[in-house]
């Protein structure tokens, strides 16, 4: 049963306490901001950005990193060339700026422990985001949950967060990392990479899927094909 | 308060009065929704308008194109920030549906009800006087799945998550009942316009 949250979503004041590379397009924005209400694993925060004369620009962003922590969030943003927001972010935005955001929103493509696994994470360039927050809660909450991620980058450099998860599938034992490149030779995700991973992971009881449309829709065919119910698929798309 | 280097790229002065707050205009048409596409066999669709629990009336895909037909063209607008201008849709009246079940609507509200069990609340009054439709075809051709074929509600002076896809019935409710996003924070109602996006906007 789900208890609707009567309350506003607020506008709130973020300060942008840190920024660092996380691939050759991506860049990890850590900011300070105090929630009114607790976040889940997949969620994200609307963005928007006012210019002097009042016109303003909003874009949605997953947040990166679990629930929990330290009153301060991770964004992963790309910064596309001709990008009005994600753009401002690449080139403008500097620690100390405030930003204005709201959040956490989104009720369906969350992931908590009591919702149980396994799980398969299958992320697209930057649609890797809100399972990378799922995989650093289920690591601090519920290691025991198998889980398996199959990512498809178009090349190693732009792969986010690449070590991060390189470290991930090498200590913790039931998380397996199938990492895809789609350029040089590479492959898409076939219905022989899904056949894989199903073999890998076992049969899953939460798929989670992310990224543009035309890859989240390819690969939810896939799933339904390989006899996934689809009431256990779960998607979210950033668009493109 | 204005963000330190932020100028914008502003559409030209035309396109910005057609678009709502918040809103960008896009040129391809995104997708959005919670799961894989439903696989929805013609030969066993049907769309039943209903009270409660009880059906009032259904119609088989060839009963339900034998309805009279009508088209509304113009801009949409999505929660997710995008817009799309002069969209154009044909499909079938909520007044031909109400008029075809020779009823008037029982109640002032319904739940738009889809073959992938999404649900979302609308108002009857924002349906009736050829404010709304189940549409089948966009832009002279049948709505291929992942626009909602082979049916979809339009109401598309609200936020597009109204507009449910693969829908299989209206259910009249005695209240205004929450449908699937509003009980995840989106706003009862979803006006672009006075960009009602979350509960209390
Ligand atoms: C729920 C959700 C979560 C998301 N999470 C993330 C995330 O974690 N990380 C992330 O990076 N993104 C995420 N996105 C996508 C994000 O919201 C933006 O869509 C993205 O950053 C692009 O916005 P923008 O303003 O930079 O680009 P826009 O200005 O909106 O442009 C979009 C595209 O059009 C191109 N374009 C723009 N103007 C022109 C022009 N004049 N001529 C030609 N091409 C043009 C741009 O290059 C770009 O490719 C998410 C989206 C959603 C819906």
């Amino acid at each position: 049963m789900i208890e609707p949250d009567p309350r506003p979503l607020p506008w709130l004041n973020a300060t942008l306490v840190g920024i660092a590379p996380a691939s050759a397009r991506v860049k990890s924005y850590r900011f300070r901001v105090a929630f009114d209400r607790p976040m889940r694993a997949g969620q994200h925060v609307d963005v928007r950005l006012t210019a002097p004369d009042g016109y303003q620009a909003q874009r949605s962003y997953s947040i990166a990193s679990p629930p929990g922590g330290d009153g301060t969030i991770e964004l992963l943003i790309e910064g596309l060339p001709e990008g009005e927001v994600s753009g401002f972010f690449d080139a403008v935005a500097a620690v100390g700026d405030t930003i204005e955001m709201r959040g956490p929103i989104g009720g369906a493509f969350v992931w908590g422990p009591e919702d149980g696994g396994p799980l398969l994470l299958i992320g697209g360039g930057s649609g890797v985001v809100p399972l990378l927050s799922m995989l650093r809660h289920r690591a601090a909450a519920a290691p025991e949950i198998p889980a398996l991620l199959l990512y498809s980058a178009r090349e190693a450099g732009e792969a986010i967060a690449a070590g991060e998860l390189a470290t991930r599938a090498r200590d913790e034992p039931h998380f397996d990392l199938m990492l895809t490149l789609t350029r040089a030779g590479g492959r898409r995700i076939d219905a022989g990479l899904i056949a894989e991973a199903l073999e890998r992971l076992g049969s899953p009881r939460h798929a989670y899927l992310c990224g543009s449309n035309a890859f989240v829709s390819a690969v939810a065919e896939r799933l339904v094909e390989a006899g996934l119910d689809p009431s256990l698929i779960h998607t979210e798309r950033f668009g493109g | 308060m204005s963000t330190r280097g932020f100028t914008g790229r502003r559409p030209p002065e035309a396109t910005r009065e057609r678009l709502p707050p918040g809103q960008y205009l896009t040129e391809d048409f995104p997708v959005l929704q919670i799961g894989p596409n439903p696989r929805i066999d013609l030969a066993t669709w049907s769309f039943t308008l209903s009270e409660g629990s009880k059906p009032l009336k259904s119609w088989t895909w060839d009963a339900f194109n034998a309805l009279p037909r009508t088209r509304w063209g113009g801009d949409i607008h999505c929660v997710t920030k995008w817009s799309k201008f002069d969209t154009a849709w044909e499909g079938v009246s909520f007044d031909a549906l109400l008029a075809d079940a020779g009823i008037a609507a029982p109640t002032d509200f319904l739940l738009a009800e889809g073959y992938d069990d999404y649900t979302t609340n609308v108002p009857v009054a924002d349906l009736a006087g050829g404010k709304g439709m189940v549409a089948t075809h966009y832009d002279g051709a049948p709505i291929p799945p992942d626009h909602g074929g082979p049916a979809r509600l339009l109401v598309p002076h609200l936020y597009f998550w109204k507009s449910a896809k693969w829908v299989k019935g209206l259910r009249f409710t005695k209240r205004d009942e929450g449908g699937f996003w509003e009980l995840r924070g989106y706003h009862m109602y979803g006006d672009p316009w006075r960009e009602q996006r979350f509960t209390g906007d």
